[in-house]
């Protein structure tokens, strides 16, 4: 437990495999649940994160996942270093997709990934550098009463 | 919702060897082995049949009522299930079961198939006005409903809010019945036959109504076999059994959905794959069906614990049975009955079996301490310690249902590293 009264999580994220990547977000998405977080957080928590963990599997080839849980919000670092997002707001668009078409074919790289994160969470943030790679911050907010 | 006292499966305590089969095998990782015998922590349990299955020493017991509490009641009615009808060789009329049943000591026979169809067409009223939201999950299956409660709250606004088809003909029966007979309503015994102890529990605990349907739920192993030599007397019957395809369908996975939906629908069995799905679900994967239904046993009743004949097979006479049935022969406006009657009378509450504390800070902090835990555990899940999983076991240590002394793999786990 940090200073702060909160849990700390890291993950490596790996590339190689995309149809079962979201093993870190299922496992925050399950200890959440064990905290008794409310389950509509829960969820908004679970698919941008989950969003955030398949565009470094499908576009960076792996990357590490970094969730920090204090009892005011979430927090989530998504951390690549692949080939970046030229135009962050074109990557932003609904249904804007640079993913090959084989990944499409197998339902994923629909374009809703950045802009589902960012429709899921509080605050979003990209950083990114083209050829260096992308962080993503997400954060979501807890309600102050959790045992309501 | 589930009543501490009710019980879904037992242990013998002289066969049960300690083994770890069952505890691995649970999904909800509700069994333990302490001092050499599986605990069942039974707030968690579904009632999914899983360790029944897999017992190696038949140590599990189903609960379910005994033959002779008919005997209590003036009247007695039989309400078996779709999936009864697929045990028997050599049965090519349903009317031969009904006869059966009636020569075994009941009085009335009213097919659940028959509250299925009704249910069918309920549903399709309810869906075409929208308030459900999608993909709406099918509740029929009491396991798959337990495991919703406690481990997946977030879809409990997308539950199908529909009595199961024994609750709507409980209803009827008993309400005919008293009619007929002219009998108190106490005086008039309905019984379930029913393929698995999930359905025993949800009867008993009264699922979606507000208080038990039934008076008795009786294992089709047990009245198969007490069935068996009445059948064999029997060459023609005069009983005509009321239940069209669509009902009888139930029996198997997939009959629900397809007699609810055109399409975009899905039907899912086993309990591992409806887990995959529920978690799909959660993550709006499946945002794009509209209807899923979900039994937890495998090719759905048929495939139930106490049932006889194997699943395959089951499901191979089933459709014997329906091909020259109509698609339907029941409907609500045929029933009499508002679409209330077909609907919960009370939604089933969700469970916090999960959490690990009711204070937020509290639960933070042994999320924190279990993490420290884990880090020093092999992580090889090998159960010695007697918990299904190391995280499992760390959960309990924290619990303070464990000692952390009980893991004997950390060396090996250091010499392998």
């Amino acid at each position: 437990m940090s200073d702060k009264g909160g849990l700390h999580f890291e993950f490596d994220v790996d590339g190689g495999n995309f149809v079962s990547a979201g093993t870190a977000s299922e496992r925050v998405k399950n200890t959440l649940k064990q905290l008794g977080i409310a389950p509509f957080t829960v969820r908004r928590t679970a698919i941008a994160m989950y969003e955030g963990e398949i565009n470094m599997v499908i576009h960076a080839g792996g990357g590490k996942a970094i969730v920090d849980i204090t009892p005011e919000d979430i927090k989530i670092w998504l951390i690549d270093s692949g080939p970046g997002i030229e135009d962050i707001e074109l990557a932003m668009q609904e249904g804007y997709s640079t993913a090959p078409e084989a990944i499409r074919m197998l339902g994923f790289g629909a374009g809703m990934g950045l802009s589902n994160m960012k429709k899921y969470s509080d605050i979003m943030e990209i950083d990114s550098r083209p050829g260096e790679g992308t962080k993503v911050f997400l954060q979501i907010n807890l309600q102050k009463v959790q045992n309501g | 919702m589930a009543d501490k006292k009710l019980h879904t499966v037992t242990l013998e305590q002289d066969k049960c060897k300690g083994c770890v089969a069952c505890m691995k095998r649970c999904p909800t990782e509700a069994i333990r082995v302490r001092e050499g015998k599986a605990k069942i922590h039974y707030d968690r349990c579904i009632g999914c049949g899983e360790c029944v299955r897999i017992c190696p020493h038949n140590a599990k017991k189903v609960v379910y009522d005994d033959f002779d509490i008919i005997n209590n009641y003036k009247y007695k009615i039989a309400l078996p299930a779709p999936s009864f009808y697929g045990q028997f060789n050599n049965i090519d009329n349903l009317g031969i079961i009904i006869e059966g049943l009636k020569n075994l000591g009941f009085d009335e026979v009213s097919e659940v198939a028959v509250g299925a169809e009704l249910v069918t067409d309920a549903t399709k009223k309810v869906l075409s006005k929208g308030a459900i939201k999608k993909p709406i999950i099918s509740t029929a299956c009491p396991a798959i409903l337990q495991l919703i409660l406690i481990r997946y709250h977030s879809l409990t606004e997308n539950l199908l809010n529909m009595l199961a088809p024994v609750d709507v003909v409980a209803k009827l029966a008993k309400e005919n019945a008293e009619k007929k007979t002219g009998l108190k309503p106490e005086e008039i015994g309905v019984f379930f036959i029913s393929p698995c102890h999930a359905k025993v529990f949800a009867l008993k605990s009264a699922f979606g109504v507000k208080e038990p349907l039934v008076q008795g739920v009786l294992a089709a192993s047990d009245i198969y076999f007490r069935l068996l030599p009445h059948l064999k007397n029997i060459k023609f019957s005069a009983e005509e059994p009321k239940a069209g395809m669509a009902g009888i369908s139930w029996a198997c996975s997939g009959g629900e959905a397809s007699g609810v939906m055109k399409d975009k629908y899905i039907y899912v069995d086993g309990i591992e794959n409806c887990m995959n799905v529920l978690k799909q679900l959660e993550d709006k994967k499946l945002d794009h069906i509209d209807f899923v239904e979900m039994n937890a046993c495998v090719s759905g009743c048929v495939g139930g614990v106490l049932n006889i004949e194997n699943p395959f097979v089951a499901r191979s006479k089933i459709r014997e049975l329906e091909k020259y049935l109509p698609k339907y022969r029941n409907n609500v406006e045929f029933a009499g009955k508002d679409l209330d009657f077909f609907q919960w009378e009370v939604n089933p509450e969700t469970n916090d079996v999960m959490r690990l504390d009711e204070d937020f800070m509290v639960a933070l902090k042994k999320m924190s301490d279990i993490d420290a835990i884990l880090k020093g555990l092999p992580g090889l899940d090998c159960g010695n310690c007697g918990a299904p999983s190391c995280r499992a076991f760390a959960e309990d240590v924290v619990n303070g249902e464990a000692d952390l002394s009980l893991c004997n793999r950390k060396e090996d786990a250091e010499n392998n590293g």
